[in-house]
């Protein structure tokens, strides 16, 4: 457990602000007990005299070092001007009722710290703590507010308005999932990750700053190309293609994908991820909506082929765009409603933020793909065979769909509807835990920010792993971790893959579409092959 | 009688701080929605389950369980359920300063309701029949425990806050200030009674002339010391964050509950279209609003020529 930090360091000038101590992580469970993490790679002597990077022991932004004092006090002048901005009507109307709630009420009584997975699974890092970001922003805001004045500090605490503070607090805003659940366990209503959520938007709407992977390579690529993959609209049909070939095959059935189908019931939104990391879920998906006759279609306008809304989790602006690009294809179209695949980001995006974005005509039906599923599933439209999937299967619960939407019980009947041998994690639902990539941590792989990822904010999630399975480590004995969202699976991919977790404890991970298609009876068995390429 | 204006100023600088709060949070504009499953008034809370787990939710009828919310929102304001779920520690500590200031609360209703009845002519007193015994015993019981438990609780707290590192280190000076204050006015109180009013009944003579507004007549000192720092708490208490005591119903009715959808034709919508009609200062290069950009032309212009 690391040592309280005082708010008069932040602003010092330091190496870093805190550290994370691989002797500080909890111990995980069997066959783990004895396993020797590897020390987290340190960062290079050249990304932290380059980058802003003195927080912790990564770097999540790769913020050039200002090269002069002047540099840093312009910095800090836009970053004031965003804090006022933060608070008025005009450029925050989206957020600042939540926003000033929060800002004005928190209680200081460190209950939500230990709801938090990367606080608690760090051994307790003060650095972490949900409230110790937001106390940063706080402190600063009412300072500033106030022009400084001794009476704020004694309300609110005092903290160095310089560039050192402000620089760590851009990092310690990607230092949290957004998962929020520290907020469900505030008694009085504060939110610590809508606080995390507000300091990107000022840093990417003021000043031009965020993670590159969910901007410029992420929701920029997006509205420029159509997809943060990069793939524009004719090399996603060429791949989907692809796809639908190489699941004829795998299944045996006639596997047909539609674009741009007019009046189609369905306008169906992948996470354009899936397309090229996990090409298996976009082609069961179109195994069982064909099985089932739905008429179905995808959308090759631009970004309408990529569910994925980045914004979602650093700037409005972003949002509503990428929001608008996918409300207008389906209007385009004239389809039924939307439904979003197995994405939990972009689901919570077009379902719930959109919701209030989306106004008129372009307020078109948004489903989830866990309730479409569920009613097939449910209707008997699939011909399923659960022995096919008689091995262990857990079901992960992702934070944007479960805990920010409601969406619980669906995805949950199907599962306990085509696996036998079903067990929750524990805590599940509502109340589960992020699997560490959410808002983005899962893309965001620069210098060592992956390998803190595995440590700190996937920790939580491999220990639930291992509990739901603990009757069953023969890692001859495939199980499966059923994770319906295309960010969630990439972090249990590489979760996995770090705790070699397939050869040591046979435990694998997908969507939910290929667990439905492996029961299938019209399709051929052993569509889910474990550990093979 | 100056003392008699503490607590008219009292009760006008509380009704004015909770007033402008209240201002200022129905003066926000309307959010995007932010909600926080379970939801209290959904069919499904007990497991966290929203109306978006139906087919074609939007073609379902909505009923909203109303007294789904009270469930939650009672217990939790009463018994504090989510820190004794979640914080018993802290629980041990906050329940009872926080009933305490529940029954104080109580305290200062009563001594109104038996000011009022003694000014009609109703004796209120131990020996007295129907109301004016009932009134008398639930202002004694209110006042000695009301205060006992508001200042062992603010002490407990304090001393955790003094003691632990992390407390101490996310406190500001006020949050230290406020629990001694309170430690000091529920200690005045209390000693105040014990020493110069043990049946209350000064205060309750002292409130039915604030009531009928005959601002004349001695008090004990002690007591006169005890009623001007319980009306300054009174009064201080909305200035600072601890104004969650009514907030709260906002952070959860507004934010964590608030799932009304917006549908076309509606006054949501009315709403939400006015806001997109905002002009838009963010200066960062792919935003540019300058003052002058909408939401709606910043949310539709071409970002592939930036
Ligand atoms: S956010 Fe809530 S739980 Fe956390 S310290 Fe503040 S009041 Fe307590
Ligand atoms: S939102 Fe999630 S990751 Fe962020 S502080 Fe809260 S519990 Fe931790």
């Amino acid at each position: 457990m690391s040592q309280p930090i005082p708010f008069s360091d932040v602003g010092r000038p330091s190496a870093q602000l805190g550290h994370l101590d691989d002797r500080d992580l909890v111990p995980l469970p069997r066959p783990y007990d004895t396993w020797a993490e590897k020390p987290l790679p340190p960062l290079s002597a050249k990304a932290r005299e380059t980058y802003e990077c003195s927080l912790d022991d990564t770097c999540a932004v790769s913020f050039p070092r200002p090269k002069s004092k002047s540099e840093e006090d312009e910095l800090v002048r836009k970053f004031l001007s965003g804090l006022a901005k933060l608070f008025t009507s005009n450029n925050n109307w989206t957020f600042l009722q939540p926003l000033v709630l929060s800002m004005d009420h928190c209680a200081k009584c460190q209950t939500c710290a230990e709801a938090c997975h990367i606080y608690e699974e760090s051994g307790r890092n003060e650095l972490y703590r949900p409230t110790f970001r937001s106390e940063v922003l706080r402190r600063l805001y009412f300072k500033h507010r106030s022009g400084g004045s001794l009476l704020s500090a004694w309300h609110h605490g005092d903290i160095d308005i310089d560039w050192t503070t402000v620089a760590r607090l851009l990092e310690l805003a990607y230092r949290c999932n957004l998962c929020r659940r520290c907020a469900q366990t505030c008694p009085v209503g504060v939110d610590n990750g809508l606080i995390a959520h507000e300091i990107r938007k000022l840093f990417s709407a003021e000043l031009g700053i965020a993670a590159k992977e969910i901007h410029e390579k992420g929701s920029m690529l997006q509205l420029k190309v159509g997809s943060s993959t990069g793939m524009n609209a004719i090399v996603v049909k060429d791949n989907i293609e692809f796809i639908d070939e190489d699941m004829t095959e795998k299944t045996g059935v006639k596997v047909q994908t539609h674009w741009d189908v007019e009046g189609a019931d369905v306008l169906l939104m992948h996470n354009a991820g899936e397309i090229l990391a996990w090409p298996e879920n976009p082609g069961a998906f179109a195994v069982i909506l064909e099985a089932a006759g739905i008429s179905w279609t995808l959308s090759s306008d631009l970004a309408a082929y990529d569910a994925i809304n980045y914004g979602l989790w650093y700037d409005d602006a972003q949002f509503a765009r990428v929001a608008l690009l996918h409300a207008q294809a389906a209007k385009k179209l004239g389809v039924k409603k939307i439904v979003i695949g197995e994405c939990g980001h972009a689901h919570k995006a077009m379902m719930v933020i959109a919701d209030r974005v989306l106004t008129g005509d372009l307020n078109i039906p948004r489903e989830s793909a866990m309730v479409l599923l569920d009613d097939l599933v449910a209707s008997g439209r699939l011909k399923l065979d659960p022995s096919r999937n008689d091995f262990p299967v857990t079901l992960h619960d992702p934070c944007n769909l479960v805990r920010l939407m409601g969406v619980v019980e669906p995805q949950r009947r199907v599962v306990r509807k085509i696996a036998p041998q079903f067990r929750e994690m524990e805590p599940h639902g509502v109340h589960n835990y992020c699997c560490g990539g959410g808002s983005g941590f899962a893309i965001m792989s620069g210098h060592n920010f992956a390998e803190w990822r595995l440590r700190a904010a996937s920790r939580k999630k491999f220990r639930q792993i291992l509990e739901a399975f603990r009757d069953d480590v023969d890692p001859t004995h495939p199980k499966y971790v059923c994770a319906p969202c295309s960010n969630c699976k990439g972090a249990i991919r590489d979760l996995l893959a770090h705790y070699e977790a397939g050869p040591k404890a046979g435990i694998y991970y997908g969507g939910l579409v290929e667990l439905i298609v492996n029961a299938m009876v019209d399709v051929k068995p052993g569509f889910l092959s474990f550990g093979e390429p | 009688m100056l003392l008699y204006l503490v607590p008219f100023a009292a009760v006008a600088i509380f009704l004015v701080a909770v007033v402008a709060r209240l201002v200022r949070i129905y003066s926000l504009p309307v959010h995007l929605r932010w909600e926080l499953y379970p939801v209290a008034h959904e069919q499904n809370a007990a497991y966290g389950g929203s109306f978006f787990e139906h087919v074609d939710w939007w073609q379902q009828p909505r009923a909203k369980r109303h007294v789904g919310e009270l469930k939650v929102m009672v217990p939790e304001i009463l018994f504090l359920v989510g820190v004794r779920e979640h914080n018993r520690p802290l629980w041990a500590r906050t329940f009872p300063f926080h009933f305490g200031l529940y029954l104080s609360a109580g305290l200062i209703a009563l001594l109104l309701l038996g000011g009022v009845l003694q000014a009609a002519g109703v004796t209120v007193a131990g020996s007295a029949g129907f109301p004016g015994a009932a009134v008398h015993w639930l202002t004694v019981v209110f006042a000695y425990a009301g205060t006992g438990l508001c200042l062992i609780g603010a002490l407990a707290l304090l001393l955790r806050r003094l003691s632990d590192p992390v407390l101490r280190t996310h406190s500001a000076p006020a949050d230290l200030w406020n629990l001694v204050a309170f430690v000091a006015t529920g200690g005045l109180a209390l000693l105040a009674f014990l020493v110069c009013d043990r049946d209350l009944a000064l205060l309750r003579g002292f409130t039915q002339r604030v009531v009928t507004f005959r601002l004349g007549g001695e008090v004990p000192t002690l007591l006169a010391i005890a009623i001007v720092a319980a009306s300054a708490m009174v009064a201080y208490v909305p200035t600072t964050h601890m104004a969650h005591f009514f907030t709260k119903w906002f952070m959860y009715h507004d934010v964590r509950w608030n799932d009304e959808v917006n549908t076309v034709g509606s006054k949501l919508e009315k709403k939400i279209q006015a806001q997109l009609a905002y002009k838009v200062d963010w200066a960062a290069p792919h935003i540019q609003g300058g003052g002058t950009k909408t939401w709606v032309d910043v949310a539709t212009e071409e970002v592939a020529k930036r």
